[in-house]
Parts: C-alpha cells; structure tokens; sequence
C-alpha cells in the first residue's frame, strides 16, 4: 500500500487516481501510523512552501516524513514535496524546510521578459544519471511543470534529471530511497504515469 | 524548451458541454468527461471547463463533472465560471481541478485573488479576463466599484491613439471601465499564476485572435498568458503565438467540431518551428 501524506493542500486526488490507474493501492492519509505502516510514502505539494511546513507541523507529520524517509522504504517526492525535502527555501523570506537533503530552494529570475514565471506547461528532461523511475530512453519526452521555485542541491551527485528554463535547472533528485521531480507525473499523461508505475513496483 | 500549449476549451452547463457563438444560441454537444478522455487521447497539453452553469442550486454539478474526468484523464485541468469564494476553490481543487480561473469575482474584489493566491498557491490562480476594445470610455456599469479609489490607476486610459481594451463581465455584456493592461498587472502583483485573456471582440466569429491584445498583455506581464477568443484556421493558432506571444492557444469549438484536430495543430506549429509538445 503507497500512502499519500495528506496535509490540507493540494491537488491529492490526481495522484491517488494516478496510481490507482496503474494497478497500486494507494490512500491519502494525515495519519501518522497509516503513514508509517505503508510499504512506500508519496509527499505531494502545491502552494506555498511556508504554508506547507505549517501544516505538516500542525498535523504532527514533520517526524513521520524523517521516519519514512530513515526506514528506507520507497519515498516520492513531487513538486513543493521535491522543495520541502532541502534545508531553506527562498520565498516570502527564508523558511526552514525538512532540511533532510543539503541545499536551497530558489525563486526564477530573469532578466529575458519572454522567460514568464510561474514555469508552466510541458518541458523535457535531461538524464544525467540512471534511474530506476526512467528507461534510459523515456528521459526525453515532456512532462508537465509548474513551479516558481527550484531546488539548488549542494551535492550534484543526487541530480537524476535537469530541464531547461532560461538556464538548466535540477528537475529530478535521487538519493538513496529518496525520488523527487518538480514536475508533476500524476498530470504527465501516459510516461508520468509509466514513472508511477515503476515507483510502484519498487518494493 | 518549454513547449507552447494547446488547450481545448470545454463549455460545461449542468453538466454537459455546449458552445455558444459570442456566448448566445448555445448548442448542447455532449458529456465533458467523454470530450475530455478524447482531447487527452488527442494530445491536447491542458483542458479548460468553462462552467456556465446559471443555477446556483445546480453549482455542485461541476463537482461532480470535475471528479469523474479526475479520475480518467491525467492531464492538467483548470475550471472557472462562478468561482466566487475561497471554498469554491477549496472544492474545484479537492475534486481534481488543478487551476481554478477567477473572472468576476476578481472584479468585484480585487484583494480575492490575492486570498486565493496566499491560500492555494499562484499556480493554481488563472485570471480570467474578458476584454473588448472600446472608442470612447465605458460608462461604469459593473461592478459597484467601492475599491475604485484604491486603484484609480486601472481607469486611466492611455493617450490616443493607443488602442484601449477594458475588461468586461457577464460575457462581454457589463464595461467596467477598468484597462485591461492595467488589470493584468495588478492581478499578476496579487499573485495570480496565469491569465486567460478572451477578446470579447473575436470570441466566436473565428477570425483569429486580437494578437495586439495579447501581445500587449503578454509584453506588460511576467506571467503565461493564454490567447483566447477568435481561432478559425491553423494560421490563427501561429499568429497567436508569434504575433500575440501568447505561452497557450485555447479554442473550442473549432476543435470541438473537428474543423481543425488537436494533432493537426501541433503538426502544424511544430512544422513552422515553434516548440511543441508532439
């Protein structure tokens, strides 16, 4: 069973429907044991990095995501769940984030006005790395994104996968059991859900 | 490269799709989970409902239609037409929209969208905005404008002979006297994440988009702009791009009467050398 940590944002329903699509059990859930219990953790996002750590605090889950994480099952990160892994994001002033991966969360800017911001809309991948998430050969295709924010890892060694956006920016991290994108598989059609599928199968 | 988008655009009332032409004789044509299940087997890149829904008591239809497609098309989807409370998008959301467009409610309030924007993030935040070209300045007629002091600036319109563009509301029908450049500008700084620009002028009689509209939207914001409102012919789609910079093409019923096919688009735009997503 994959749990969908639950804290009182975002668009949770695609991703539950998404893995459901391809065969996995999956339940959105804030509670703690349910979390904990599950063979694999997907921590989804959408909003605000600030109001997302608040929540996860309000609802106790800061230790389950740790724990998690420590217990080495399959653990997916997409989007703000991608951010919220590194240790301070830039927006609004700086806020602590799980702090589980070094590195920083930065805001796009750039001097090029045709460079809109949020990033929104379909964007290839780079592979610099394998993946068990990818076949070497599906790393091309688009996925769909929309984010303001990008994760700056100090340790290049976990980036899986870049894209371009007025400059190539980390669009996929693996580190350990940790899998995390930016972009949003649950809405990547028929190869986002062929990464699901994989991650899946991954215990 | 980020690829520019193609978005079919579903006009939803009670529950089933219908296109009107200017927004009157609407024609009913079918179930928008079906149309929707087809435009992903198409390769659209996004989906728009338009609930046009007149009925409050009948409001939660959408809901209804929204969760059902959730669960068969995974692609993103942005639903607007009275979106007026922070719990109606709080619902959209929880049914599986992944952007809510906010047209009216805007008007009305400026400081909603900001709410929206601090609440739910600016990524799931369209401004939709309904603009007509006009000679000589609207007579306000919607809304009561009690913020108007507050953002006078929206009402100064540029000197002559720059064209003006005012945002009107309840499908073209009420000016509001407020500038459409302006507006965007403000919503962008409020922290919408997108504006879906309909030109009042074109919507319906396909003979393209206001490509002067869109370009100077496009030009004054920093935030994707999606050309709506005037596409007839695949050339339409390319001026709407190169000449409206528009991030995001969205049409109805050329699509939805398949005089022009999704795939056709993309193979066209790609061919001409803009980015697609094939």
């Amino acid at each position: 069973m994959i749990a969908i940590i639950d804290y009182g944002m975002g668009n949770l329903r695609s991703v539950q429907k998404a893995l459901e699509a391809v065969g996995a059990d999956a339940v959105v859930s804030s509670q703690p044991q349910t979390i904990l219990d599950a063979d694999s953790v997907v921590l989804p996002g959408v909003g605000a990095f600030k109001d997302c750590m608040d929540n996860l605090d309000r609802l106790g889950l800061i230790e389950v995501v740790h724990k998690s994480i420590q217990s080495g099952k399959p653990f997916l990160g997409i989007c703000l769940g991608l951010q919220l892994l590194f240790e301070q994001s830039i927006e609004f002033g700086t806020v602590e984030g799980l702090g589980i991966l070094p590195g920083k969360v930065l805001r796009f800017h750039f001097d090029d006005p045709t460079l809109k911001v949020p990033h929104m809309g379909w964007n290839t991948l780079t592979l610099n790395k394998p993946s068990p998430l990818f076949d070497s050969m599906d790393a091309h295709p688009y996925y769909y994104f929309v984010h303001s924010y990008y994760v700056v890892p100090d340790n290049q060694d976990m980036v899986v996968t870049t894209t371009d956006y007025g400059m190539p920016f980390v669009s996929g991290i693996q580190h350990e059991n940790i899998h995390a994108f930016q972009f949003h598989p649950e809405k990547s059609q028929k190869q986002g859900l062929t990464m699901l599928e994989k991650f899946a199968h991954l215990n | 490269m980020l690829a520019k988008r193609i978005i079919p655009c579903l006009d939803v009332k009670d529950g089933r799709v219908v296109k009107g032409v200017q927004f009157v004789n609407l024609r009913d044509a079918g179930d928008p989970v079906e149309c929707a299940a087809a435009y992903e087997a198409e390769g659209a890149d996004e989906l728009t409902f338009l609930d046009i829904t007149a009925s409050h008591e009948k409001r939660d239809i959408i809901l209804d239609v929204v969760s059902r497609t959730a669960e068969k098309v995974f692609m993103p989807l942005t639903v607007g037409g009275g979106v007026r409370t922070l719990d109606d998008i709080r619902n959209l959301l929880k049914a599986g929209a992944d952007k809510v467009a906010i047209n009216t409610a805007a008007v009305h309030n400026p400081e909603f969208v900001q709410q929206a924007a601090q609440r739910f993030g600016s990524q799931c935040i369209v401004v939709a905005i309904d603009a007509k070209q006009v000679e000589t300045a609207s007579p306000i007629i919607d809304p009561p404008v009690d913020w108007k002091d507050n953002h006078a600036d929206l009402f100064q319109r540029p000197a002559p002979p720059a064209p003006t563009w005012e945002v009107f509301t309840h499908g073209g029908r009420n000016p509001t006297g407020i500038q459409v450049i302006r507006w965007a500008q403000l919503m962008e700084k409020f922290g919408a994440g997108e504006i879906l620009l309909t030109s009042m002028d074109r919507d319906g009689t396909k003979q393209g988009y206001d490509v002067a509209l869109n370009c100077a939207v496009s030009e004054a914001t920093t935030i994707p702009v999606i050309a709506s409102g005037g596409a007839g012919t695949l050339e339409h789609m390319y001026e709407g791009i190169v000449k409206g910079k528009a991030d995001a093409v969205l049409a109805a019923s050329i699509f939805h009467f398949k005089e022009i096919t999704i795939p056709e688009t993309k193979r066209y735009l790609a061919d001409k050398g803009i980015t697609i997503r094939l």
